[in-house]
């Protein structure tokens, strides 16, 4: 049902897409505004989110102009900023959270002649809302294959947020490509309920080293598992999610999947400003610059790291794409064929583990 | 020691040091409650505490100094909140909730510039003895602040139970007015009291950024502090008792996250809830046939005092 409604919203805002082309004629100065859903100092998604503004920023000088607001609470708070930050001037709106779609929509509808680009939602009811999102499964694909070749113990964890597709399309890819380098591993995945504690991010962490798991990965958005595993003097490792996390290198932080939103930012204010701006369903990658590969430290042997930097370069040239089948779902039946890859509508709406990993997803 | 794929000495090692930041805000917001104050700004005073012990600790390279740094915090917060309700006689709870907020921001506008940098480390306290199997874990391997939790919930048991001090207190809590017209200065009192549940709220921040994150981001205690504000009702206003609540919440949250990790059946929603359920549950018990009294509240909770009426 919901990947259906996904597929239907898909398809409209595609056509939608193509039918209204071009907005406006150029514009000789921006305001661009920007909706938080956490602080800026949160060290994750909302400081991300904000580095990709100030490089908007940088890249205009004083044809841009940007404005925010952090803590933005999801739903009727969000459509009033949004009103505001309309009414005061804002040209073109970044809403950077999954919960404020309703609200982006809705505002959307009563000005039309400022754009309104949502973060990782899927609907795009009037022709001035566009929707953007990054391939973070790709870059769980280079990580699955560091965790595969670095585990000790055959046993890998991952700290999950809550069941939703994006997270599941996370662990899946990350699992296939541990157990590609690995046929022995085994997948623990926890699941913390909160994209931001990090005492309870640091207990996930805890229980997954307790129950022997020597390399953690996260889809939570403080540096609180890679406090812990620091913790074990090297015997555990872990990746950094969201931003690099640098403070943890070379180890426990052994590489990091970053969010980098500048590069889109950058192209979608400069589209405004010379045009060519129109509606759009992005969702790009490691190739687009959006999803980073971090640092492989040298606390990964050298062909481990070389065997990673490939598949890195292989996704971005386009030559690889992580859910390329035989892959078979968690209960055996047949999800892709021999050499078939995954349609974008099966990886936005995916509730199920792949064949291998043990346990169920909550419901 | 195995129960279902899960070590019972590492479950109870690790819900002691969970449990240390609830029990020390539990434990100052109860003597709080025993002088008849309901300050609902634990959260905020928490994480003062958090960024404050932080700054300390990073600055002096002492993690010492950092939870003294912490307890500062949290009791200059708790300043702000006694000044507005026991002098301008402010209504408890919206001055409470208010500083809640007040303190996010601030610790949020503090901790510029200390994302991402890592604070001294906390030490074991009996070093190698903690390696001894079983008792070595459990009873030796934490660091000094988990010993220090501890006394304290037995040093305030013995003050309120035993000292003219806490007899005090507890008259102060139970009817200001009768506690005036012998001589207290109520005021007094319940400013000191107040001093010490931010104090201790402080401390109890401190530890969440010091040892069990260790790092500073904002709203770092992300509701650490309403869980405190709930295990003191839990516990009834009696001190052991939040050590105990203390130790139930902080055990759940780990065991659920264990069990996932053993691959338990058991659906994590149903032990995520447990604790607030059984609070639920007391609180029902309590509350039914006997009343008030025999929920223990301080019979002045909640209420202003001011001398000429």
């Amino acid at each position: 049902m919901l990947r259906r409604t996904l597929l239907a919203t898909a398809a409209l805002g595609l056509s939608l897409g193509l039918s209204t082309g071009a907005f406006a004629a150029g514009m000789d100065k921006v305001k661009a505004c920007f909706v938080y859903v956490g602080p800026i100092g949160d060290g994750g998604w909302t400081f991300q989110h904000h580095q990709g503004a100030l490089e908007l920023q940088k890249a205009y000088g004083d044809k841009v102009e940007i404005a925010w607001q952090e803590n933005v609470p999801e739903g009727a708070d969000a459509e009033r900023v949004l009103t505001q930050m309309a009414l005061g001037g804002c040209n073109i709106i970044f809403t950077t959270s999954f919960g404020y779609m309703d609200a982006t929509n809705a505002v959307a509808a009563k000005f039309p002649n400022v754009m309104f680009e949502h973060a990782t939602g899927f609907k795009r009811e009037h022709p001035n809302v566009s929707t953007y999102n990054a391939r973070f499964y790709e870059g769980r694909a280079v990580q699955g294959t560091i965790a595969g070749r670095m585990t000790k113990s055959n046993k890998i964890g991952y700290i999950g947020s809550f069941p939703i597709p994006e997270v599941i399309m996370g662990i899946n890819s990350y699992y296939l490509h541990a157990k590609k380098v690995n046929p022995n591993v085994e997948l623990t995945v926890v699941w913390a309920y909160t994209w931001f504690d990090p005492a309870k991010e640091a207990d996930s962490a805890k229980a997954l080293i307790d129950a022997g798991v020597d390399v953690i990965a996260s889809h939570t958005d403080s540096t609180a598992p890679l406090a812990e595993a620091a913790k074990t003097n090297g015997a555990v490792v872990g990746f950094g999610q969201a931003s690099d996390m640098a403070e943890y290198k070379p180890s426990p932080r052994v590489s990091s999947i970053i969010d980098n939103w500048g590069p889109y930012y950058v192209k979608r204010v400069g589209a405004l400003l010379d045009g060519s701006y129109a509606q759009a369903d992005a969702w790009e990658g490691i190739a687009g610059g959006e999803v980073l590969i971090g640092e492989i430290t040298d606390a990964v042997p050298a062909d481990v790291k070389a065997e990673a930097e490939a598949m890195r370069d292989a996704i971005a040239a386009g030559t690889y794409h992580p859910f390329t089948g035989p892959i078979n779902k968690q209960d055996g039946s047949p999800w892709l064929a021999e050499g078939q890859t995954a349609p974008d509508g099966d990886l936005l709406g995916m509730a199920f583990y792949v064949e291998g990993i043990q346990g169920d997803i909550p419901k | 020691m195995d129960l279902g794929g899960i070590n019972l000495v590492t479950l109870v090692a690790s819900l002691m040091v969970a449990a240390v930041p609830i029990m020390l805000a539990a434990i100052g917001e109860l003597v709080v409650e025993k002088s008849g104050v309901l300050n609902l700004g634990v959260e905020g005073m928490m994480v003062m505490g958090a960024i404050c012990g932080f700054i300390a600790a990073v600055n002096t390279g002492s993690p010492v100094l950092g939870f003294v740094g912490g307890a500062l915090g949290g009791a200059a917060l708790a300043t702000i909140f006694a000044l507005l309700t026991l002098g301008f006689l402010a209504n408890q709870v919206a001055t409470g909730l208010a500083l809640t907020l007040f303190g996010l921001g601030l610790s949020s506008l503090l901790g510029q510039g200390y994302n991402g940098i890592k604070p001294p480390p906390t030490t074991a306290l009996f070093g190698p003895l903690g390696e001894i199997p079983v008792i070595g874990p459990i009873l030796l391997g934490h660091d000094w602040m988990v010993y220090v939790s501890i006394l304290v919930v037995a040093l305030v048991w013995w003050v309120l139970k035993f000292t003219r001090t806490g007899l005090i207190i507890r008259a102060v809590g139970e009817s200001h007015d009768a506690a005036h017209a012998l001589g207290y200065k109520v005021a007094r009192i319940r400013f000191l009291c107040i001093l010490f549940g931010g104090a201790m709220a402080g401390l109890g921040g401190a530890y969440v950024s010091l040892v069990r994150v260790p790092q500073w981001v904002d709203g770092i205690t992300a509701g650490a502090g309403w869980i405190a504000l709930a295990i003191v009702v839990f516990a009834s206003w009696k001190p052991w008792r939040v050590l105990l609540g203390a130790y139930l919440f902080g055990g759940i949250s780990v065991l659920q996250l264990r069990l996932q990790a053993a691959g338990s059946a058991i659906p994590v929603e149903y032990l995520s809830m447990a604790p607030y359920l059984i609070t639920i549950l007391v609180l029902v018990i309590m509350s039914s046939g006997r009343g008030r009294s025999a929920l223990n509240a301080p019979a002045a909770l909640g209420q202003n005092f001011h001398a000429s009426r």
